[in-house]
Order: C-alpha cells, then structure tokens, then sequence
C-alpha cells in the first residue's frame, strides 16, 4: 500500500514537470527570451515571436491543463484498479 | 433612444438579475457562506472564477494599457493567463484535497501555528484591500461617464448591490452571480470587439482579424501600425522597449502571484471533489482566454482607430468622444503649436503629466489647463489609458446599444471582483482570527453572523477607498501580485511539495518574501520615484517584476531556516500524505 501511494505520487510529479517544461518554453521561451529570433519568421500578419506573446502561448496553456486533467484522471483510474486486485 | 437611456435599462436588468439570483440562492451555513456548499459544478466554478479574477483592470485597462505599450503588454497577457497553469497543476487540486475554508486556514495547520495563520490573515486583507480600491475606482468612471451620475453616488450604489448579495448570500450567493456576469461581461467584450474586427479587417474573428490585411488594402494591420507608430516618434507597436531580464521578471511576478491570489485559490475549495477541482481550472481558463486572446486585437485596433480620428483633426471639427472624455476629465488638449488642430506623437503632452483644468475655455473651445506645456516633444493631448475600451465603441462609430453593452460588462467586472475580495477578507477575520485564534467557543450560527457583519465593514470601507480614491492606486496593483508571489504562492508549494519544511522555515520565508518586496517597491514607489527607473534598479528589474525576486528569497530562507530546526511532528507528516492522495 505504502508503496502504491509513493509510486503514484512519483508518476504525478512527472506528469507536473514535464508539463511545466512545455509551459515555461511557450511563455517564456519563445514569448520572451527567443521572441525576438521568432520574429523573423511570419505566421500571416503576425511575427511569430509577437504571435507567441500575445496569442499563442495562452492557446497552450489552456491545452497544458487540460492534458494534465486527462493524465491524472488516467494515473488516477490506474491506482483505484490496482487497490482493487 | 438615447446611448444614455439603454445604458440605464441595461444596467437595470443586469442588477435586476444579480438581485435576483442573491435571493435564489442565499446561505444557511458556514458551509454554504465560506465554499457554496462545495457541490458548485466545475463549469459553473470555472465560469465564477472567471468572473472574480476578471476585474475592472481586465476589463477597462488591460487593452488600454496594451494599446500604449504595444508587445510590452505581452507581460499582462501571459501574466495573468500562464498562473492559471501554476494552480492548476500545483496547487487548486490539494488544497481542495485538504478541504477547508481559507487559505490562511491551511497555513495555520500545515504550519501548526497561529503565527503563520495570523501573519497570512495580514497578507490577506492587504492584498484584497489592494484590488478593491481599483474595483471601485472602475466602478466609478463607468458611472460618471455613461449615466452622468456623481462618482459618490455610483460608488454607493455599487456597494448597496454587493452588499445585498454579498452579505446575503455569502460565496453561495457570489458564485451564482458571479456566473451570470461572467455572461454579461463577455458578451460586452465580445461584441465590440468583432464589430470592430469587420469594420477594420473584414474578419468576423478578433484574433484572426488582428492578423489581416486592412480592408481595401494589401497592407497588415500590425504592419501598418509598425509604421504609424514610428512615424509619430514612438517604438514599433510588436517591438519590445523594457529589457528582457525586466519583461521576463514582471511575467514571472504576475505569473506567480496571480496562483497565489487568495480570492483566486479559494473558488476551488467550493468544488466536490479534487478532480473536479482539475477541470474547474481548466474551464476558468478557457473562459479567461477568450477575453485575454481578444484584448490584444481589441488593443491594435483601437490604437490604430484612435491615430486615424484624431491626427491632424481641427479641435473644432472633432468627434465628440473626444470633447466627452475632456469634459470628464480623462483628456486634455493642449495647443502647442497654436494650429488649432490635434497633434498626436510621443512623449507627455503635459508637466507632471496629469492635467489639472482651469475654469476658462481656450479659443477653440478646450479646456484650458493649469499645467505648462511640456515643451520637449510635440504630443499635445493627454490621453488616460483607462478610457480605451469604453471608448472604442464610439471611436469606431458603433451603435449606442453596443455602447451601453460595454457599461453594463464593466459594472459586471468590478464588482463580480469586489464581491469575491469581500468575501475572502470576511472569511479570513469571522474564520481565521475569530473562530480559530481569538474567540474558539463561538457557535456555528455566531461565526455566520460575524462573517456577514465583517463583510459589512469590508463593504463599507471599501466604498470609501472608492469616494476617496488614494492616488496611488495605479501603482499598489504591482503591490498585491508582488506580495502574492512572495509570500502565499512559496508558503503553499513547499506545504505540499516539501513535508520536511517546518514552521520556522514557512514564518521565516513569508516574513522575508514580504518585507523585501515591500520596502523595494514603497523605496522606489513613494519615497524616491524620481529615480524610479533602470539606472538604479536592482539588476534591471521594476517595481512590478520585483515579487519574483521576493519569492526566491522566500524559498531560499525557507528552506535554508527549516533544515537547521526541528522537523515537523509526525501529524503533519501524514496529513501531506493523506493531501497528495486524490
């Protein structure tokens, strides 16, 4: 048991931090640090750098939190199945 | 019919229904005063929080303030959206999981110490305290400008509205309402600003339009705007001017603190379980998002629409928005030149940049001012960066009904806001400092009562935050995510990532977080703001990007002060545990 908590709370925080390096590169990568370099490629009107700061990055983070309820209710359902076996 | 007559039967209706939904739904508990009973769907929530975190600075200035500062605006964006993401994945899902009231509530028992409640209970009410002062102020100028009332009695009558709910219905109350003006505020963003999209882009979309050529040309919207802007002396409009370290500091500071917003954490203690605690965060994004991706081409269209009506316009000739924000008092002309016509470029028009009027009028019809010219650059107007989204449905001509549309989502956004703090600070005192430290024996029915009693007081001086408008509201804003970010948001993680850090360590890190930021921000807001810029800050970095410093001194001490005291018991322990189990 004590064991099953502890392998669960391992997958959660890997779920977390991978999910924060896709967050961290969308705002602050590539809307920030990297936006002036996006910047020399155009997604229509837009500069992609000025793009990512303005749009694109809440776009992502809107689907980063929604990956994540989808990954957890899935961890979730494992760990509810194995206490039952 | 006048703007100003649908401005009065929409605002009627949409108070009407608020009224309404508070005596639906009114609280019989603490329960039901503190978290709605916990049985709140997570689409509802999602859309409540939306409501709350959406304020009069949402709003009315957010798209104002990305109109003048072009891609440096992007920290408000990715700011206020990104710490969505921060509470979703680190925070909204165990706190619901430890399910109590407050937020102090769970630093006083992850902590074991009614210090730490206590010091929370402080941080709390500032902060709060912080962010009504603007909601009321917001209040205020939808009210003097579209129902040409007095600002006092528009301030009055929002804090009867707040109060009747509020009070009442306790976060039962607010929730449901919250979700209607979640609708009504939306809808009055939304409908301007696609209106606008076709007229200028012929896009039905904002967020494609902002992207497209101009309607009858080959050339983009941002492009052109590029342009214009350098023309009159100002930086492209998608060019940075802050620094990176500052821009990336600023987010980070407003990233942060938006997770650790007391009023913000508290909606998903009123879900009825952690996974729906989850989704709830994601809903509320998803409704913040679709205003927070139409403000910015809400603000590249009034930019460009504000250049083309007024530039090189004789005063005589030009549009009456102009000549109604003057007469409010949130433009200025001042004719440099002496051509009688309108010059618009960079730079303050004015000296100490605010104007002050005089009574007599100028040759043109103007007002006249108190102040002198500013005689460095050759800006003639003076612009408040508040009046872009209200005025923006004239500035593009649209029907008075969309006018009144706006004012009626304005009022919807100040005070779903104020009423959410209002709770938040009623609950911490009747909560936190009453029941749990000063007066343990008081019943049930006695907390609900001195909850409703502490809203009251909260209401009430709230109201006169917004009569009398402390001048330095603008600037406190940096103050409340800087403070968040500094103390709440290291106190919370480490609570439930860390179980090792003690009290020591938790009061130690808050005590440092705060009182950094603090002194940082009052040295170079109040004390010296005559060198209140880049030369002279630490390592770059501004007033408003300094919380994220604060937070990593936070961690630092936490963690450095908890290693060398004594574990925590062996209860607190297992009560991380049994939180980080879904």
């Amino acid at each position: 048991m004590k064991d099953k908590t502890h392998q669960y709370w391992k997958a959660n925080l890997k779920i977390v931090f991978s999910l924060l390096v896709i967050w961290f590169i969308a705002s602050f990568g590539f809307g920030i640090i990297f936006s002036d370099t996006l910047d020399q490629i155009r997604l229509g009107g837009f500069k992609l750098g000025f793009w990512f700061a303005q749009q694109g990055s809440i776009y992502i983070f809107v689907i980063i939190i929604f990956l994540y309820v989808w990954l957890m209710k899935r961890l979730d359902k494992k760990l509810s199945e194995e206490e039952e076996i | 019919m006048t703007t100003q007559l649908l401005t009065y039967i929409f605002v009627g209706i949409t108070f009407a229904l608020y009224i309404g939904i508070a005596l639906w739904s009114r609280a019989r508990s603490t329960n039901d005063f503190y978290v709605a009973g916990k049985d709140v769907h997570p689409v509802a929530n999602g859309m409540a929080t939306a409501a709350d975190w959406m304020s009069a600075a949402s709003f009315l200035s957010m798209a104002g303030l990305i109109a003048f500062l072009g891609k440096d605006g992007s920290v408000y964006l990715m700011g206020w959206t990104g710490g969505y993401v921060l509470l979703a994945l680190l925070l909204a899902p165990y706190l619901r999981k430890f399910g109590k009231f407050t937020v102090p509530d769970f630093i006083g028992e992850r902590y074991y110490s009614k210090t730490a409640r206590k010091l929370a209970v402080v941080c709390l009410i500032f902060i709060s305290f912080t962010y009504i002062a603007g909601q009321m102020r917001g209040v205020g100028i939808v009210f003097s400008r579209f129902l040409e009332v007095d600002i006092n009695t528009g301030v009055i009558v929002g804090m009867a509205i707040v109060f009747f709910y509020a009070v009442l219905g306790g976060m039962k109350g607010i929730t449901y309402t919250q979700v209607a003006q979640y609708c009504v505020l939306i809808f009055a963003y939304l409908v301007p600003a696609i209106f606008i999209s076709i007229l200028m882009t012929g896009e039905v979309i904002p967020q494609i339009g902002f992207g497209s050529t101009l309607v009858d040309s080959q050339v983009y919207l941002l492009d052109k705007l590029d342009q214009v802007s350098k023309d009159l002396g100002f930086i492209a409009y998608t060019e940075n001017a802050k620094s990176n370290i500052d821009i990336f500091c600023i987010t980070a500071a407003l990233m942060f603190g938006t997770a650790g917003l007391p009023h913000v954490i508290v909606r998903f203690f009123t879900v009825p379980s952690v996974g729906a605690a989850r989704q709830s965060a994601g809903y509320a994004l998803i409704f913040i998002a679709l205003l927070y991706t139409t403000a910015p081409a809400v603000s590249a269209f009034a930019r460009m629409n504000l250049i083309d009506s007024i530039q090189d316009q004789p005063y005589s000739t030009s549009p009456s928005w102009f000549k109604n924000w003057e007469e409010i008092g949130l433009i200025a002309w001042i004719d440099k030149n002496e051509d009688g016509k309108i010059q618009y470029s960079s730079g303050d028009a004015l000296e100490n940049v605010k104007p002050s009027y005089q009574e007599l009028r100028g040759p043109n019809g103007q007002r006249l001012l108190e102040n002198e010219p500013n005689l460095s650059n050759e800006n003639e107007i003076y612009i408040d960066r508040d009046i872009i989204v209200l005025a923006n449905p004239e500035i593009a001509k649209l029907p008075s009904w969309v006018i009144a549309l706006v004012a009626a989502g304005g009022l919807a956004a100040a005070l779903s806001t104020a009423a959410g703090l209002l709770l938040v600070i009623s609950s911490s005192v009747s909560h936190d400092l009453l029941k749990k430290t000063y007066m343990p024996k008081i019943t049930e029915k006695q907390e609900l009562k001195y909850a409703r009693i502490a809203a009251a007081i909260a209401i009430g001086i709230a109201g006169i935050f917004g009569i009398y408008p402390p001048a330095f509201v603008a600037q406190v804003v940096a103050f409340a995510f800087g403070l968040a970010a500094a103390t709440f948001f290291p106190a919370l993680f480490l609570g439930i990532f860390y179980k090792r850090l003690n009290k020591e360590g938790a009061i130690s890190g808050m005590l440092g977080g705060l009182l950094f930021t603090a002194s940082y921000i009052i040295y170079f807001k109040f004390i010296n703001p005559d060198i209140n810029n880049s030369d002279f800050w630490l390592l770059g970095i501004s007033p408003e990007g300094i919380g994220c410093i604060g937070m990593i001194i936070n961690f630092a001490l936490a963690l450095s002060v908890s290693i060398f005291t004594k574990p925590p018991p062996k209860e607190i322990f297992d009560m991380v545990d049994e939180i980080r189990q879904p």
